[in-house]
């Protein structure tokens, strides 16, 4: 085990799989808070009933592995000969999935925001979009974050499911490894360690802030 | 926009060797589940029991097991084993990689139950003569397990999901791996994966119903 025949190139392209891991997540996770903060807003404002039809939907990107749904999304861009590459059909799976969950954080964030707050801002002639902004936001922020930083570091585990669709990412570049050294468990230990550097201190950062951002301690 | 002609029929046709894959998917699901429960509650006492090694060691398993991807850890038990001679087919290391990440995950579901429970439940136990043992069976667990029951809901949820994976390994018994053998005859994708979709819908929405009413049922003061 210690004297491996994995050489500097070999770790270079473990790397190169890991910026392929952080693109996909940076990228999935961007366009999925976007997605999610807005439909986090419209479930607020419109409420159960008329968002019904759109809860749904969110309910199945969290009910459906996400192996079927990167699949399928792979199966309706061809049967639609959108001709996307597998990058953009994973970051448009990602996003969605990432959008499902994030509504459901914002939408835990704004309704944790007391309503007579609210009140009182709009009684001092606040508008909407100013109530939104300078009261509803600063107060949600502080308590979704953590749920967030949870979620962004879900994504980043659950990108290693991309490499079904053939995109060589952290997992597949050591899968590609391990077919051609043969030593499975050392480069196995690698890429688990690559994951488990990127993960663990923003998972700790995350718990940090939620110890020190929860409103009764 | 589709110049594409939909099978469904075909897909429909093979919808009992999918029902088949959906029963071998929701067993592993529930084995997972009890091996990671027991796993887990064993964790939990490491960790309640002050000795530096095991509490390191429930650590360092709750720490990999939420910080590594599923498919890692499944990946670790089919290959990362074979360094060692061991070479688990399949289901055994699907289920190995799946109990594992559950174990972690309701460990630290566990522990944040635990805050949840005063400590002088524990005082008055064992100054009623209990040792530490019969404290932790008959007070501190079931609380425990109680409040821990809708987090442990969604665990198997993600258990029901995470067995997918299984497909990646060569598994081609659950419904993902029947799925795919069914595509790999016919290439009608999207049409088999939507039916799988559907079926892992139902059978997340029952397993969500069923925990819910056995909560009712269970859990009344």
């Amino acid at each position: 085990m210690f004297n491996t025949a994995l050489t500097w190139n070999d770790l270079l392209f473990l790397a190169q799989g890991a910026g392929m891991t952080l693109a996909v997540t940076g990228l999935s996770v961007a366009a999925g808070t976007v997605l999610g903060v807005i439909f986090g807003v419209m479930r607020f404002q419109l409420g159960p009933y008329w968002f019904a039809p759109l809860t749904f939907l969110l309910d199945i990107f969290r009910s459906v592995p996400l192996l079927i749904q990167l699949v399928l999304g792979n199966a309706l861009q061809s049967i639609m000969r959108l001709g996307w590459p597998p990058f953009t059909t994973s970051c448009v799976v990602l996003s969605l999935y990432t959008a499902a969950y994030c509504t459901e954080i914002v939408r835990g964030g704004i309704s944790a925001v007391p309503p007579n707050t609210r009140r009182a801002g709009r009684s001092l002639g606040l508008t909407w979009s100013q109530d939104m902004r300078y009261i509803v936001t600063p107060l949600a922020v502080r308590v979704s974050l953590p749920a967030w930083i949870g979620l962004t570091l879900g994504v980043m585990k659950d990108s290693a499911l991309v490499l079904w669709l053939g995109l060589i990412e952290l997992l597949r570049a050591s899968q590609i490894l391990v077919t051609r050294l043969q030593e499975p468990l050392f480069i196995l230990l690698i890429c688990g360690a690559f994951y488990f550097i990127i993960s663990f201190p923003v998972a700790r950062f995350g718990g940090y802030l939620e110890k020190r951002w929860s409103p009764n301690d | 926009m589709f110049n594409y002609t939909f099978h469904w029929n075909q897909a429909f046709k093979a919808l009992p060797q999918m029902l088949d894959g959906a029963v071998v998917t929701l067993q592993i699901a529930l084995l997972s589940m009890a091996i990671g429960l027991a796993c887990a509650i064993a964790l939990t006492l490491f960790r309640l029991s002050g000795n530096r090694i095991l509490g390191g060691f429930a650590t360092a398993w709750v720490e990999v097991a939420r910080n590594t991807p599923a498919l890692f850890q499944i990946y670790m038990a089919h290959f990362g084993l074979g360094n060692f001679g061991i070479h688990l087919s399949p289901y055994v290391a699907l289920l190995a990689g799946i109990a594992f990440n559950n174990a972690g995950y309701l460990a630290e579901n566990f522990r944040g139950a635990l805050k949840a429970i005063p400590d002088t439940q524990t005082r008055s136990a064992r100054s009623l003569g209990m040792t530490s043992m019969q404290a932790f069976g008959y007070i501190v667990l079931p609380q425990m397990l109680r409040i821990a029951f809708l987090p442990a809901t969604n665990q198997m949820i993600w258990a029901i999901l995470m067995t997918s994976l299984g497909v990646t390994v060569g598994m081609n018994t659950d419904l993902a791996g029947v799925t795919q053998a069914l595509n790999a005859v016919s290439f009608r994708t999207f049409e088999f994966f939507a039916l799988a979709a559907v079926i892992y819908y139902v059978i997340a929405k029952i397993v969500t119903l069923a925990a819910r009413l056995f909560a009712a049922r269970m859990f009344r003061y």
